[in-house]
C-alpha cells in the first residue's frame, strides 16, 4: 500500500507548486514591488513566517504533537548565527550550522521526557520550557543577557548574508529557505516516514500495534522540526540585526508558529503558506496604519480577527479551498483526498 | 531559621492567591476541557476595576472585590456566549487559540485606554500595614488576600461537592451527553462554570491592587502560573490546584530568596516539569 502510493513520478499538484515558485522568483523583478521597501519587507516576512509555520507543521500538523516550545529552537538558531559574528567576528555560516545542530540536540533532550505526557499536559510542559529558556537566556551574560545581541554591520555579500541597500537579496535568501523547508516537508509527506507520522497522529496505540516505533519517529520529527525552526531563526537575525530573549524566546513568538499554521490549515503542505499570506500582511498593515495611534489598536484588531477566523473556520483557510474544490470536482474525490487533507 | 520561616510564610501567602487564580481555571478546564488562555487577562481586568473604583470613587479594595468578582463573572459569561460556545466539540486547540486572541484583545485594550504605566492604590485600609508575631513580620494585605483566597476556595469546594448544583457540574464534567439525558441543562452549567471560574479570579484580582501594581502585562505571568498549578494538581481537581498553588508559592519564595530573584520562575517551571515527569497526570490526576 505504502509502496504503491510513493511510486508516483509527477503530479499536477507538483506542477502547481513549481509554477507558484516561478512566480515567487520573478516577483521582485516587477518594479512596483521591488521599488517599495515596505512591500518587500512584507513579502520577506510572509516567506519567513511560512517557513517557520512549516517547520512547526512537521511535528504538530503531521505528527500530532502540539508544541508551544518552538520559539526556543528559533531563538537558539538566531543566537547561534548572531554569536558567530558578534563574538568571533566570523561569517554567520558556521554559527548557523552549530545553531541547527544544537537546536536538534536540545529538541531531542527535552522532548524525550515530554512525549510521555499527553494532551494539555504536553502543551503546558512546552510553555514551561519556553519560560525556563527565556529566563535562563536573560541572565546568561556570555550571550548578552537581557541586553541582547546587536548585530554589527559588516561587508556585503552572501559570505556574510548582509546587504546594505536593497531588500531583494534578503527576499531571495528567504525564498531559498522557504523552498528548502517546503521541499523537505513535501519529501517527508510522500515517503514512509511521513506515513508513519500521520499514523501516529491518527492513533498512537494503533500505529504502535502495527509495528511503528512511535518514540523514534516522534523524536526524529521533532529534531527535524527544531533544526528547521533554527534555520528560520538564523535568517531572522540576519534580517532584523538585533536579537534579545523576549523577542525570540517568548510565548508570543511560539504562538506565531501555531497561529499561522492553524489559520492556514495544519497537517497540509499549503496551509502554512496560506496562513502566512493572510496573517502577515494583516499584522504589518494594521501596525502601519494604526500602530501610531496611542498603541495597541493594531493588536486589538489582530486579536479580534484571530478569534473570528479560528472560531468560524477551525480547519483553516485551506478548509475553504477544499470546500470550493469539492463543489467543483465532486466526481474526482477518492481516498487520496483524505490522505492528504486530514486535519487533527 | 527565622528567615526560613519568614520566607515560607511569604511564599504560602502568595501561593494561596495563585491557588485562587488556578481554582477558577481548574473549574473551567475540568468541566469543559477548555484551556482559558485569557485567564491572566481576567485578573488584570479585575485589578483595573478595583483600581479605578479605588482611585475615582475611593472605594476600598476590600469592598470592590464584590464589584470586580461580579464584573469578571459577566465577562466570563460573555466569553462563553460569544466565543467558547462555538468551540465546544472542535479540536482542543481551537478554544485555546480563540482565548489567546481574546487575551491579546484585552491586554491591548487596557494598554490603549490606560497606558502601560504601573499604578498602585496608596491609602487603602490594609495598605503598608504589618503584623508582628515574635520576630516574624506578616504583611497585612497579603495576609488578608491569602485568607480570602482560602475562604473562596473552601466555598467553591463545598459548592462542587455538597450541593445539587455541584453534583450537576460534576456529572456534566464526567459525561455531557449522559448528564443531558438525566435532565441537566448542560449549556447553563457551562455558562455558570465559566462565570464562577471568572468570579474566582475576579475576587483575587480585586484585592491585589492594595499591594501589587496594576499594568497591562501583570496578568501574563499569573496566567502561566495558573496553568502550571492546574496541570500540576491534576485534571480538574480543585484540591490538587490548591496544593499545587501553595507548592508553587513556596518554591518561588525559596528560590527567589536563597538563589536569586531571577531564578524564581525557572524554579517554578522546573518544579512543574519534575512533577509531571514523575506523575504524568499531575499530583491528584488519574
Amino acid at each position: 500500500m505504502v509502496k504503491q502510493l510513493t511510486r508516483k513520478t509527477f503530479k499536477i499538484k507538483d506542477g502547481v507548486w513549481i509554477a507558484f515558485l516561478i512566480i515567487l522568483v520573478i516577483l521582485p523583478l516587477i518594479p512596483a514591488v521591488a521599488a517599495n521597501s515596505f512591500r518587500m519587507h512584507v513579502m520577506i516576512l510572509i516567506l519567513l513566517f511560512a517557513s517557520m509555520a512549516q517547520a512547526w507543521n512537521i511535528i504538530s500538523g503531521y505528527c500530532g504533537q502540539v508544541s508551544f516550545g518552538h520559539s526556543v529552537f528559533f531563538g537558539i538558531g538566531a543566537y547561534g548565527a548572531g554569536m558567530a559574528v558578534v563574538k568571533y567576528g566570523d561569517t554567520p555560516w558556521p554559527g548557523i550550522l552549530i545553531g541547527l545542530i544544537i537546536a536538534a540536540l536540545v529538541a531531542i533532550i527535552i522532548s524525550y521526557p515530554c512525549f510521555k505526557l499527553s494532551g494539555h499536559y504536553f502543551a503546558i510542559a512546552t510553555f514551561a520550557i519556553v519560560e525556563i529558556f527565556n529566563r535562563g537566556f536573560l541572565v546568561w551574560d556570555w550571550i548578552g543577557g537581557a541586553l541582547g545581541l546587536d548585530y554589527p554591520i559588516i561587508n556585503e555579500g552572501l559570505k556574510n548574508i548582509m546587504w546594505h541597500n536593497s531588500k531583494t537579496s534578503y527576499y531571495y535568501c528567504a525564498l531559498v529557505i522557504f523552498t528548502f523547508i517546503f521541499g523537505v516537508v513535501r519529501w517527508l509527506e510522500s515517503h514512509r516516514f511521513g506515513y508513519y507520522m500521520r499514523a501516529i497522529r491518527e492513533g498512537q496505540e494503533t500505529a504502535e500495534s502495527l509495528g511503528v516505533n512511535s518514540t523514534n519517529i516522534k523524536l526524529t520529527a521533532m529534531a527535524i522540526s527544531a533544526a528547521m525552526a533554527a534555520l528560520c531563526g538564523a535568517f531572522f537575525v540576519q534580517y532584523n540585526l538585533r536579537v534579545d530573549p523576549p523577542m525570540v524566546m517568548s510565548l508570543d513568538t511560539s504562538m506565531k508558529f501555531v497561529l499561522v499554521t492553524i489559520l492556514g490549515g495544519s497537517g497540509t503542505l499549503a496551509g502554512p503558506l496560506l496562513g502566512a499570506a493572510v496573517l502577515v500582511p494583516l499584522q504589518e498593515y494594521t501596525r502601519a496604519f494604526w500602530g501610531g495611534l496611542g498603541g495597541g489598536v493594531d493588536l486589538m484588531i489582530f486579536g479580534l480577527l484571530i478569534i473570528i477566523i479560528v472560531v468560524k473556520q477551525p480547519a483553516g483557510i485551506i478548509g475553504i479551498f477544499n470546500y470550493i474544490g469539492k463543489c467543483f470536482f465532486r466526481q474526482k474525490e477518492t481516498g487520496e483526498r483524505y490522505a492528504s487533507h486530514g486535519t487533527p | 531559621m527565622e528567615i526560613l520561616i519568614q520566607v515560607l510564610i511569604d511564599g504560602m501567602l502568595n501561593g494561596m492567591v495563585y491557588a485562587l487564580v488556578a481554582a477558577g481555571l481548574c473549574l473551567i478546564w475540568g468541566v469543559m476541557d477548555v484551556i482559558n488562555f485569557a485567564h491572566g487577562e481576567y485578573l488584570m481586568v479585575a485589578m483595573y476595576v478595583s483600581y479605578w473604583l479605588g482611585f475615582l470613587a475611593k472605594v476600598d479594595p476590600l469592598i470592590s472585590i464584590i464589584a470586580s468578582g461580579v464584573f469578571i463573572f459577566i465577562v466570563g459569561v460573555l466569553t462563553y456566549k460569544l466565543i467558547i460556545r462555538y468551540t465546544i466539540g472542535k479540536p482542543g486547540l481551537v478554544a485555546l487559540l480563540a482565548t489567546f486572541g481574546l487575551a491579546m484583545f484585552l491586554k491591548n485594550f487596557c494598554m490603549n485606554r490606560f497606558t502601560p504605566n504601573f499604578r498602585i492604590l496608596s491609602d487603602t485600609w490594609l495598605g503598608d500595614k504589618t503584623f508582628h508575631v515574635g520576630n516574624l513580620i506578616l504583611p497585612v494585605p497579603q495576609l488578608v488576600a491569602g485568607i480570602l483566597a482560602l475562604v473562596v476556595i473552601g466555598l467553591i469546594y463545598v459548592l462542587i461537592n455538597t450541593t445539587r448544583f455541584g453534583w450537576a457540574i460534576q456529572a456534566t464534567a464526567m459525561d455531557r451527553e449522559a448528564a443531558e439525558l438525566m435532565g441537566i441543562n448542560t449549556d447553563r452549567i457551562y455558562v455558570l462554570v465559566f462565570g464562577i471560574g471568572g468570579a474566582c479570579v475576579g475576587i483575587a484580582g480585586g484585592i491585589m491592587p492594595s499591594y501589587l501594581a496594576v499594568h497591562p502585562e501583570v496578568g501574563s505571568m499569573f496566567g502561566l502560573i495558573a496553568f502550571i498549578c492546574v496541570a500540576m494538581g491534576g485534571f480538574g481537581s480543585i484540591s490538587g490546584a490548591f496544593l499545587a498553588g501553595l507548592l508553587v508559592g513556596i518554591v518561588e519564595a525559596l528560590a527567589g530568596f536563597y538563589i536569586a530573584p531571577v531564578f524564581k520562575y525557572i524554579a517554578v517551571f522546573s518544579l512543574y516539569l519534575a512533577v509531571v515527569f514523575l506523575r504524568p497526570k499531575g499530583i491528584f490526576g488519574w
